[in-house]
């Protein structure tokens, strides 16, 4: 009989319930997340304004759901850049093995002993700081090495398996064997990794925005939010509150969601 | 012996590629420096006469080697947008921050590590645990950091946030200011830990000589100090010494949001004036910090288990 894993039904229900709330954010808010005199200022959270009102008047709550979808989409970016080129990587350097193999690892081992928002910030003051792409390129260059490791173990672990052999000997190019028999049976390691990639992705980009180095407007990011909110904090402590609340809840439920796979593949429940 | 100097050596030899590496790649922009600090419409004569007082015109290893026996020798050359030498403006700054991260390490290990071990091989409540533990690593430290200044700061008034004491005159404000700063470094570093702890003694704990001890009629304690502990602590030392490593990234967003004037806050302002010097000087540090940090965890654990010493060249 098969127990309920309660983290991954959890987590899964509130990452559903978030996507849904960002995507429909991206189509109809509230109110204008930009128009002026919505309400009156640094009103408090109410029935009409849900997280209140800034210096402007503007709704907290439409803004935070347009925060919250450019936060998504940039860490979903950059994740979509970590993830394809490491997993290359990895698939690579795992499957064929050799001394390009043991170089790359090196200078893996030596790249993710860094921090990884040090380094986007090097990389963010070698191109230019302030443009969402280039905030997404340092990202996303900066995320490459830790799934290169993950998944270059996961690849040579299976190196050797039967079913691998086989389809070697039956002819099968090395291309195939990767995608169509390899791929599928490293899922188990990659979607955990993915989840936890998401996370630091967003707090990574959350952490730069607030420094005033990753997106500023008019594209603000939670990230570029909370730092104005900090400094109405006399004013509108709401502001934070709603907006830091936001961020928690995003990585909690996607990180719920990540131990719950995790739990899946080992089987403890 | 021949361990450690060998891993000496190759912690030695990572810091020249880094430092190499860092100067290499802001040598690449730092022709803007000359433009940066004379604007566009320099004339090309006068930009050429600065980039010759910067030394910027000759070839790169040349400025290498210059700029490392200068490092050496405490001279890491002029802040552009100041015009100060770096090392002048760096050294307070450095001390503070290093003050920040020694004092979020010390927290991180006193909670963490009692924490970690308490619960492992307990299952009661398990489910609500691991859910603690997911919250206390998706809150990120600048939010933590500003919910501490409205309680603390804003409503009960035991510190002013924005405003560092100086360490000199008010040396207990000072410190309880870095405390605040410090819980709000720590707490997602805690769960970290705490975390990892966990799953390794946990692991160990599933081993046969646990069972073995136990069957031999000693307690659980004794063999969770006497056995488990050592078998378990190496993967762990490794992850303090990255947590050394986070925790000074993490400085940077901290200071920014208790407004401290340390090393991080210098580089956010440094990469927007694009004062490369100073970038450049605070990149190579940090990097030297995370290399130290390594080395020292490698040699702490061949003490702890010298099957490392054989086994992990590297």
């Amino acid at each position: 009989m098969r127990k309920r894993n309660g983290f991954l039904t959890a987590g899964l229900v509130l990452t559903c319930l978030l996507a849904a709330l960002i995507l429909l954010g991206f189509f109809w808010t509230p109110w204008d997340p930009n128009a002026m005199a919505a309400g009156p200022k640094f009103d408090g959270p109410s029935l009409a304004h849900w997280m209140g009102t800034d210096n402007f008047g503007r709704d907290i709550f439409s803004r935070v759901l347009k925060g919250a979808g450019a936060t998504a989409s940039i860490a979903l970016a950059t994740l979509a850049i970590g993830a394809v080129c490491g997993c290359l990587i990895g698939a690579l350097t795992g499957y064929f093995g050799g001394p390009v193999d043991e170089g790359l690892m090196r200078l893996n081992d030596a790249l993710t002993a860094f921090p990884s928002i040090l380094l986007a910030l090097v990389v963010i003051s070698i191109l230019e700081p302030g443009k969402k792409r280039n905030v997404i390129i340092a990202l996303g260059l900066v995320f490459i090495p830790s799934f290169a490791r993950v998944t270059r173990t996961a690849f040579a672990s299976l190196r050797d398996v039967n079913y691998v052999k086989s389809a070697r000997l039956l002819g099968a190019s090395s291309a195939r064997i990767l995608a169509v028999h390899m791929l599928p049976n490293i899922l188990p390691v990659l979607l955990p990794a993915l989840t936890i990639g998401f996370n630091n992705a967003v707090l990574a980009e959350a952490s730069m925005s607030f420094l005033g180095i990753g997106v500023t407007p008019p594209d603000a990011s939670l990230g570029y939010m909370l730092s104005e909110a900090q400094g109405m904090l006399f004013a509108a402590p709401w502001y934070a509150g709603g907006t830091g609340l936001v961020i928690v809840l995003l990585v909690f439920s996607v990180g719920l969601l990540g131990e719950g796979l995790r739990r899946r593949d080992k089987g403890v429940l | 012996m021949k361990y450690v100097l060998k891993r000496v050596l190759a912690g030695l030899a990572t810091m020249l590629i880094v430092s190499f590496l860092t100067f290499a790649a802001f040598s690449l922009i730092s022709g803007d420096a000359a433009t940066a600090m004379l604007g566009t419409s320099a004339t090309p004569e006068r930009l050429a006469a600065l980039r010759a007082e910067l030394g910027l015109d000759r070839p790169l290893p040349v400025r290498y080697g210059e700029w490392l026996a200068g490092f050496f020798t405490g001279d890491l050359g002029v802040s552009t947008s100041y015009r100060q030498p770096v090392w002048d403006i760096l050294a307070p700054k450095f001390r503070l921050t290093l003050c920040l991260s020694l004092l979020s390490f010390l927290l991180i290990g006193l909670v963490s590590i009692p924490l970690g071990l308490l619960s492992a091989g307990r299952q009661r409540l398990e489910g609500a645990r691991t859910a603690l533990n997911q919250l206390g690593m998706a809150v990120p430290p600048f939010f933590t950091g500003i919910l501490l200044s409205w309680v603390f700061g804003v409503g009960l008034k035991w510190f002013t946030p924005g405003q560092f004491p100086d360490g000199r005159k008010d040396f207990a404000g000072a410190a309880a200011y870095l405390l605040f700063a410090a819980v709000a470094l720590s707490i997602p570093r805690i769960a970290m830990t705490a975390r990892m702890l966990r799953s390794t003694v946990q692991e160990e704990l599933g081993r046969d000589y646990v069972r073995t001890a136990i069957s031999r009629g000693s307690d659980r304690r004794t063999v969770l100090r006497r056995h488990v502990l050592k078998n378990a602590l190496p993967p762990v030392v490794t992850f303090l010494a990255q947590t050394m490593a986070e925790i000074v990234a993490g400085s940077i967003v901290v200071e920014q949001v208790f407004v401290i004037p340390g090393l991080g806050q210098m580089l956010v302002t440094s990469i927007s004036n694009r004062d490369y010097p100073v970038v450049q000087a605070i990149v190579v540090i940090l990097a030297l910090w995370v290399v130290l940090a390594g080395t020292a965890a490698d040699l702490i654990n061949a003490r702890i288990d010298p099957r490392l010493r054989l086994g992990g060249a590297s």
